[in-house]
Order: structure tokens, then C-alpha cells, then sequence
């Protein structure tokens, strides 16, 4: 069977009535969340010691030298995580041809004028904004950030290129913390998407409504399957 | 009653025979890490400071085993690799090394021993202070001593990115940043700095910042009648001066002494870090979730329509659920 070309080979129909089809395994959805926590530990203690004023948020992990220790280790846990969520969504995230249109009319997308959106594969052109976000950002953060991480590499970089790693790691993760805001945003925003990652099927109508491309793919699966 | 010890003015006297109290504490702190809006002290101490003769170094050492007695650390046997530097260089355990420079000096071709004791600068407008993310690790009092609370750090070494100078080391076993405190437990008390007290040829002196600026005002004069015409005080401008100064045989090239740096001032990249990074980066994130939190209560949500689920079963299934029949 030829790879396809809209979906990931273990996408399926889940049931028809109603029709529900399967969108992330739970390898998938494990691995996503084990990634989120370790972003929001993250988040939040490398908050606690950009500003003074949210240097409180270190007593979440048990004070400032805890945080001190426990921020970097968590980041080399969600790189490790991430990775592997690369590897697995990296295809279908690839840009394709009907994502410039539908991001020449992303007026049409926020006012949710779907009919006059293109057709759409697993992922549309935002999702596909936040994947790359993340996966480069995340690169620039574990490099900057073993770069000033005093306590196992003190003397790997010298102190002009360390106090440029600092500033760049500060700024991307200000950055990152943009796109995990627009990704959380969007998936409370699009109605019926947390499915997906909770129980890890969408309804078809879900489907049908955002990833016309996908469903159609999956439903042609379907069809050519073994008899019922 | 203990009576409360004077400013020290030198560090050569010696200690009262009767305990003194300490004549500046907390009450005399001007800055503070990570800490806004400092209340200032309604006092002002004279400003203090060590004066370092490079000139008049023989380079005995006698000011580190000074520092590490006073201190009560434990530097380690070292190991000889050929170098007179010992340790290697600044440790948690050693806040102050003199390190040695050969120099030829191509207008009078002769070979010259430079030798600088390194550590602390205490500077009036301290980088370490500035990067610090931890409240209250570092304070500054108004006689100009930058002390770190060892309470209060995280061993994070944004202290290390912040100076100017490559002084502050963490330690490995308590993860926590050492450098020279200028004996402020001793200066406390009326005492000069320990290494001050042992240096044999007062290369070191110690007490307020003019009477040192005086003191080495006459030292440059000397210097100079004897052939050094650019002789010189290093009190970098770029730091608003420093609380320990060089008098400097070579003061138009102070890299000759170890690399010390010619105009050494907080790095641009640390102040743009620390002050528009922070307040634009901050103010940015706000925005971004107080605005989806706002657009997520107000704004209508994208909620999938009957419509679709009649589509998509007539695509999955092949039929229309309403008459049930065949597309």
C-alpha cells in the first residue's frame, strides 16, 4: 500500500455510528502530555527567575535552589519527550500547497467562514506554525540553555558567549511561551479538538469541518478495508 | 556594654582588647538583588577602599594564606604545572590569587614581573548584583562593600554572567557563589581586610576611598619620577569606580596585567537582558494569555454544526442518515 498521503497509517474509523475517528494512539497522547507538564514546570520556573516579582513561583518547587536544579533536568526530559513527538508528526506537518491559501484567508478562518476555507490534511497551516514554533524554539532552548547550566557546565562556553546564550534563552522562551498560549488557545477555541488528545478520537463532523482531506483519506481506508 | 567599633581608617592597628559592636549591619544596605525600591538608610558610611600597589608586590602569597585563614577555607593541595599561579585560579575556596604576567617592555627592553592580585573589585555599580535572581543573595552598603548572603543563593551563576571581571565561583558541594566579601565581618569591627593586615610590603592598604585616592596619588608621583610616566590609578569610570583599586606601573594598558580590562563596564547584552527583555518580554506574555483568556470568554467559539456530521457520515458511510439511502 502506497504511504498516505493526509494521514498517519494508524488514523481510522472508529465507529459510524456515530462516526468517530481515531486521531492520536495512546503513545501519542501519553507522550504529548508527559511533554506539557514538563513545558508548564518549565514555564513556571523559569518565570520564577526572569522577574523578581515572580520569584514566589520558585516556592511551587520548594524554593530557589530547587528550581535552580530542577528547571534544567526537567528540559532535557521534554527535549528527549519532544523528540520523540517529532518523530512522529513531522510528515504530516510538512507545508503543502493548499496551506498558502488558507493562510491568505485567515480572516475567513477567524470568522469561520469554513466554505470558503481550502480543504485540509491532518494538520492546518496554524497547527502546522506551532509544531515548527515549538520544535525550533525547543532546539534553541536546550542548546542556550546547556550553554548556562552552571551546575554541569560551567566552563563549557566563555562568559561573553554565555551572557549572549542567557539573553537568547530568555527571549525564545518568551517566544514559546507565545505559541504554547496560541496552541492552548486554539484547542479550547476549536470546539471538540481536546477529544483528540484526551480520549484520542474527534467526531466526523469534526473531522469533516477542519480536516476534510484527512477524513476523506481515512473514510477511502475504510471503505477499501477488509468486508465487514 | 560593648562599645560600637569606629570605621576602620587602616588595616594595620590592631584589634581592641575589649569585643566591639559592629558599627553598619543590614540598616546600611543600599542595594539588594533582585529587589525593588530598596528603603535607603538614613545614613551614609564614609566610602571605603583597598588599595592594591602592583609596583610594590613581591608576590609572596602572603595575602592569599591570609584570605583562606581569615575565611576558614580549604583550598586543597594543588598540582604544579609549571606556573606560579596557585591554585590555578579563583575558586569557592580561594577568593583572591595573584596572578603573575612577564613582560618585555619595548622602550626600555627589559623584562618586567607584573603581578596583580586578582578577586573582587567591589564595584559601585556591581554586574553581579544586577543579573542576581534570587531577592537578597547580594547586597551592597553604602560603603560600598558588595557582599553575598549565602542564605539567600541558588547556585544558578547568573552572578558569573553579570561581573565585568570573572570573579564570583560556585561551589560544587553546597552549589552556592563565593568571591571576596572585603572582610566585611572584620570591617565591621573596626578592622581592616585580612590580606591587607599580612601583606609585608603594604602593597595593600586599606581605608576610605579619598584617603586611598590620596595615598595613591603620591605612589603615581613616585612612580613616575623613577621613569613610569604612565603610571595611574584604575578606578574604572565604566563601573562607577570601584572599592578596590591598582595603583598600575602600566596604567595606559592595564591587559598587561592578566587581562584586566580596559574600560570594564556591566555587558550591554546582560543590561538588555535584564531590563528591556524583561519588562517588554513580561508585558508581551501578559497580554498574549489575558487577551486569549478574554477572546476565549467573549468571542464565539468554532463549534462543529450539524451540517458537518451529516457530511461526514455520508462520506465515511457512503450515505445520507436522513433517507438512510445510498449516494
Amino acid at each position: 500500500m502506497a504511504r498516505p498521503q493526509y494521514s498517519e497509517k494508524g488514523d481510522h474509523i472508529a465507529s459510524h455510528e456515530p462516526v468517530r475517528v481515531s486521531r492520536y494512539r495512546g503513545f501519542t497522547r501519553a507522550n504529548h502530555w508527559v511533554t506539557a507538564v514538563c513545558l508548564i514546570v518549565l514555564a513556571l520556573s523559569g518565570l520564577s527567575l526572569f522577574d523578581p516579582a515572580l520569584y514566589f513561583l520558585t516556592g511551587l518547587f520548594g524554593g530557589g535552589q530547587t528550581t535552580r536544579w530542577l528547571h534544567p533536568i526537567v528540559g532535557v526530559v521534554l527535549f528527549v519527550s519532544f523528540a520523540l513527538m517529532f518523530v512522529q508528526l513531522w510528515r504530516l506537518n510538512m507545508p503543502r500547497r493548499e496551506d498558502a491559501k488558507w493562510m491568505a484567508r485567515i480572516g475567513d478562518v477567524v470568522k469561520q467562514n469554513e466554505d470558503k476555507l481550502p480543504e485540509l490534511g491532518k494538520y492546518n497551516p496554524g497547527q502546522k506554525f506551532v509544531f515548527w514554533g515549538m520544535s525550533g524554539l525547543i532546539v534553541v532552548l536546550i542548546l542556550t540553555g546547556i550553554a548556562i547550566w552552571e551546575q554541569f557546565f560551567p566552563g563549557l562556553v566563555s562568559i561573553p558567549v554565555r551572557r549572549i546564550a542567557v539573553l537568547i534563552h530568555a527571549l525564545a522562551a518568551v517566544a514559546i511561551i507565545l505559541v504554547f498560549i496560541i496552541h492552548v488557545y486554539a484547542a479550547i477555541w476549536t470546539r471538540g479538538t481536546l477529544r483528540a488528545m484526551t480520549r484520542g478520537t474527534v467526531t466526523g463532523g469534526w473531522a469533516y469541518r477542519h480536516h476534510r482531506k484527512w477524513l476523506r483519506e481515512l473514510a477511502a481506508r475504510d471503505n477499501k478495508g477488509p468486508a465487514e | 556594654m560593648k562599645d560600637t567599633a569606629s570605621g576602620p581608617t587602616t588595616a594595620v592597628s590592631n584589634p581592641p582588647v575589649q569585643p566591639t559592636e559592629a558599627y553598619f549591619d543590614q540598616g546600611d544596605i543600599t542595594r539588594i538583588s533582585a529587589t525593588r525600591n530598596v528603603p535607603q538608610p538614613d545614613r551614609e558610611l564614609t566610602k571605603l577602599a583597598k588599595l592594591i600597589d602592583v609596583s610594590k608586590c613581591i608576590g609572596c602569597k602572603a595575602c592569599q594564606s591570609a584570605c583562606v585563614e581569615w575565611n576558614d577555607t580549604d583550598p586543597g593541595v594543588g598540582e604544579n604545572v609549571g606556573v606560579y599561579e596557585n591554585p590555578h585560579d579563583l575558586t569557592p575556596d580561594m577568593f583572591t590569587l595573584m596572578r603573575f604576567s612577564e613582560w618585555e617592555n619595548p622602550v626600555t627592553n627589559e623584562l618586567e614581573w607584573l603581578i596583580r592580585k586578582d578577586g573582587c573589585m567591589h564595584c559601585e555599580d556591581p554586574g553581579c548584583l544586577k543579573a542576581c535572581p534570587a531577592p537578597g543573595a547580594i547586597v551592597q552598603y553604602s560603603n560600598g562593600i558588595v557582599d553575598f548572603n549565602h542564605d539567600n543563593c541558588i547556585g544558578c551563576g547568573y552572578c558569573v554572567t553579570g561581573c565585568p571581571f570573572n570573579i564570583p565561583r560556585i561551589s560544587d558541594t553546597d552549589h552556592k557563589s563565593y568571591k571576596c566579601t572585603l572582610c566585611s565581618d572584620r570591617v565591621a569591627v573596626g578592622q581592616g581586610p585580612a590580606c591587607a593586615k599580612a601583606c609585608p610590603t603594604q602593597a595593600i592598604v586599606f581605608g576610605t576611598k579619598d584617603d586611598m585616592k590620596a595615598h595613591a596619588e603620591g605612589r603615581i608621583e613616585d612612580l613616575k619620577s623613577r621613569g613610569y610616566e604612565n603610571a595611574g590609578l584604575y578606578d574604572p569610570e565604566g563601573v562607577g569606580g570601584t572599592h578596590v583599586m591598582y595603583v598600575l606601573h602600566h596604567r595606559d594598558q592595564p591587559g598587561l596585567y592578566a587581562n584586566l580590562p580596559e574600560e570594564p563596564r556591566i555587558s550591554p547584552v546582560v543590561e538588555g537582558w535584564k531590563g528591556v527583555t524583561k519588562t517588554a518580554g513580561l508585558a508581551v506574555m501578559g497580554i498574549a494569555a489575558a487577551g486569549a483568556a478574554l477572546h476565549g470568554l467573549f468571542a464565539r467559539p468554532n463549534e462543529v454544526e450539524e451540517h458537518d456530521e451529516v457530511e461526514a457520515d455520508r462520506l465515511v458511510d457512503g450515505r445520507d442518515p436522513q433517507d438512510g439511502g445510498q449516494v
